[in-house]
C-alpha cells in the first residue's frame, strides 16, 4: 500500500519534470503581409521573459504584440528589431504573443524569439530539498547561471552574425548581376547610338541631293 | 526498483513523448510551418509535438482523432533532406546534425479528408530542445549513478562543450563571411576595371565608325 502509493509519487514527479520544460526557442519565417500567432497556458504567479530578434530581412523589423488570457495588451511595440521584456503572471490562463508583417509588401522576414517561462526544473526530483546548498553546490549554481547568460549571449551575437552575413551574400550576387546588366546596357545602347544616326544620315543625303540637283 | 512496474514505464514514455504544456500554435489543413534551427555539427536535436482538433460540438480542442498525422521534414543547410517522416497525432522526432549550419524543420498535416478541418484549425503543441538541453539529468544520474555534485559537474561540462561547439561553429561561419566579402570586393573592382575598358573602347568604336561613315556620305 506504502510502496504503490511511492510509487506513485515518484512517477508524478517524473512527470512533472517533463513538464517544467517551458524555455521555448524558436526560429521561424514570417511571411510579407503575414502575422503569426503564438499561444502558452501560464498559471499564476510565474514569471515569464518574452525576447525576440529578427534575423533576416527588410529593415529588420517587426511588430509584437503579447495579451493575457483577458485580451489585455502587455507589450505592444511596432517595427522593433529587437526587445525583450519580463512580466509576472497575474492571472491564470492562456498568454498570447504575435509578430506580424503586415505593414511589409514584400520583404518575408526571419524572426527569432525566446520564450522563458518560470524557473529551469531542479536536477534532481529531490524529496529532502529542505537542507541548505553546500558552498560546492552554490558555486555549481552560479556557474551554471553564469553559463546560461553566456550561452545566451552566444544566441544574440550568432544571430547579429547570421545578419550580417546575409546582407554581405546579397551583395555579393547583386554587384555580380548589376554588373553584368550594366555592361550589356552599355553595349545595347552604344550600338543603338550609331544605329540611330546613321539611319538620321541615311534619309537626309537623298533629300539634299534632290534639292540639289 | 520503482521504475520497474509497467504502469510507471509506460507514464514515464508518455511523459517523455508529449510536450505536457509547451508553447502552441494553430495551423491551416495545407499549411506548412517551418523552423530554422543554426545549429554547430555533431549537435542533438529532439522535438515533440501534439496535435488537436477543433470540436464543433463541445466547442473546444480536443485530442486529434487518429489517422490524423503530421508529416515532418528536415533539410540540412545543403538543402538534403535529412528526414522526412510521417507520424501519429502525437510524435517525437529526433536527429543529429553532420554539417554546421542552418537546419530547416517543416511540418504539415497529412489529412486528405476536408471534413475533419471543417475549416477550423488545427492546434499544434512543440518543443524543440537543441544541444545540452536534450540530456535529461536525472536518467543519467541513475544510469551512471552520480551523487548530486557529479551531476551538478556533468551539467556543467555538458554545457561548456556547447559553448565550444558554437565557438567552432562562429569561427567557421566568421571564415565564410569573410570569403564573402573578398569575393564582393574582388567582383566590384574587377567589375569596375571592365566596365571603364568597355566605355573607352565603345566611345572609340563609336567615333571611328561614325567618321568613315560621314566620309563615305561625303559628309566631311
Amino acid at each position: 500500500m506504502y510502496g504503490s502509493f511511492r510509487l506513485v509519487l515518484q512517477v508524478l514527479s517524473a512527470q512533472l519534470l517533463c513538464v517544467w520544460v517551458l524555455g521555448s526557442e524558436l526560429t521561424f519565417e514570417l511571411p510579407d503581409n503575414a502575422k503569426q500567432c503564438f499561444y502558452e497556458d501560464i498559471t499564476i504567479g510565474t514569471k515569464c521573459t518574452l525576447e525576440f530578434q529578427v534575423v533576416t530581412g527588410g529593415h529588420y523589423d517587426v511588430d509584437c504584440r503579447l495579451e493575457d488570457p483577458e485580451g489585455t495588451t502587455l507589450y505592444k511595440e511596432m517595427k522593433k528589431q529587437y526587445d525583450s521584456f519580463t512580466f509576472t503572471a497575474a492571472k491564470n490562463g492562456t498568454y498570447k504573443f504575435c509578430f506580424s508583417n503586415e505593414f511589409s509588401t514584400f520583404t518575408h522576414k526571419t524572426v527569432y524569439f525566446d520564450f522563458q517561462v518560470g524557473d529551469d526544473p531542479p536536477l534532481f526530483p529531490n524529496e529532502n530539498r529542505v537542507t541548505a546548498l553546500t558552498q560546492m553546490e552554490s558555486a555549481c549554481v552560479s556557474i551554471h547561471e553564469a553559463l546560461k547568460s553566456v550561452i545566451d549571449y552566444q544566441t544574440h551575437f550568432r544571430l547579429r552574425e547570421a545578419q550580417g552575413r546575409s546582407r554581405a551574400e546579397d551583395l555579393n550576387t547583386r554587384v555580380a548581376f548589376w554588373s553584368i546588366g550594366e555592361a550589356l546596357i552599355l553595349l545595347v545602347v552604344s550600338i543603338s547610338q550609331v544605329v540611330l544616326l546613321r539611319s538620321f544620315f541615311s534619309d537626309r543625303k537623298t533629300t539634299t541631293t534632290r534639292v540639289g540637283s | 526498483m520503482m521504475l520497474a512496474t509497467p504502469a510507471a514505464r509506460v507514464v514515464l514514455i508518455l511523459a517523455w513523448i508529449y510536450p505536457s504544456h509547451a508553447l502552441y500554435f494553430h495551423i491551416g489543413e495545407t499549411e506548412k510551418k517551418c523552423f530554422i534551427e543554426e545549429i554547430p555539427d555533431e549537435t542533438m536535436v529532439i522535438g515533440k509535438y501534439r496535435t488537436q482538433l477543433w470540436d464543433k460540438l463541445t466547442d473546444s480542442f480536443l485530442a486529434a482523432t487518429p489517422g490524423l498525422g503530421m508529416h515532418v521534414e528536415i533539410k540540412d543547410p545543403d538543402t538534403k533532406i535529412i528526414l522526412s517522416r510521417q507520424y501519429g497525432s502525437d510524435g517525437r522526432f529526433t536527429f543529429t546534425s553532420h554539417t554546421p549550419g542552418e537546419h530547416q524543420i517543416c511540418l504539415h498535416s497529412n489529412s486528405t479528408k476536408m471534413a475533419l478541418f471543417a475549416g477550423g484549425k488545427l492546434r499544434v503543441h512543440l518543443d524543440i530542445q537543441v544541444g545540452e538541453h536534450t540530456n535529461n539529468y536525472p536518467e543519467i544520474a541513475a544510469k551512471d549513478k552520480l551523487t548530486e555534485l557529479q551531476l551538478r559537474a556533468r551539467q556543467l561540462l555538458d554545457q561548456v562543450e556547447q559553448i565550444q561547439k558554437e565557438q567552432n561553429y562562429q569561427r567557421y561561419r566568421e571564415e565564410r563571411f569573410r570569403m564573402t566579402s573578398e569575393s564582393t570586393n574582388q567582383r566590384v573592382l574587377w567589375w569596375s576595371i571592365a566596365q571603364t575598358l568597355i566605355l573607352i573602347v565603345t566611345g572609340i568604336w563609336q567615333m571611328k565608325h561614325l567618321k568613315s561613315f560621314f566620309e563615305a556620305k561625303k559628309l566631311v
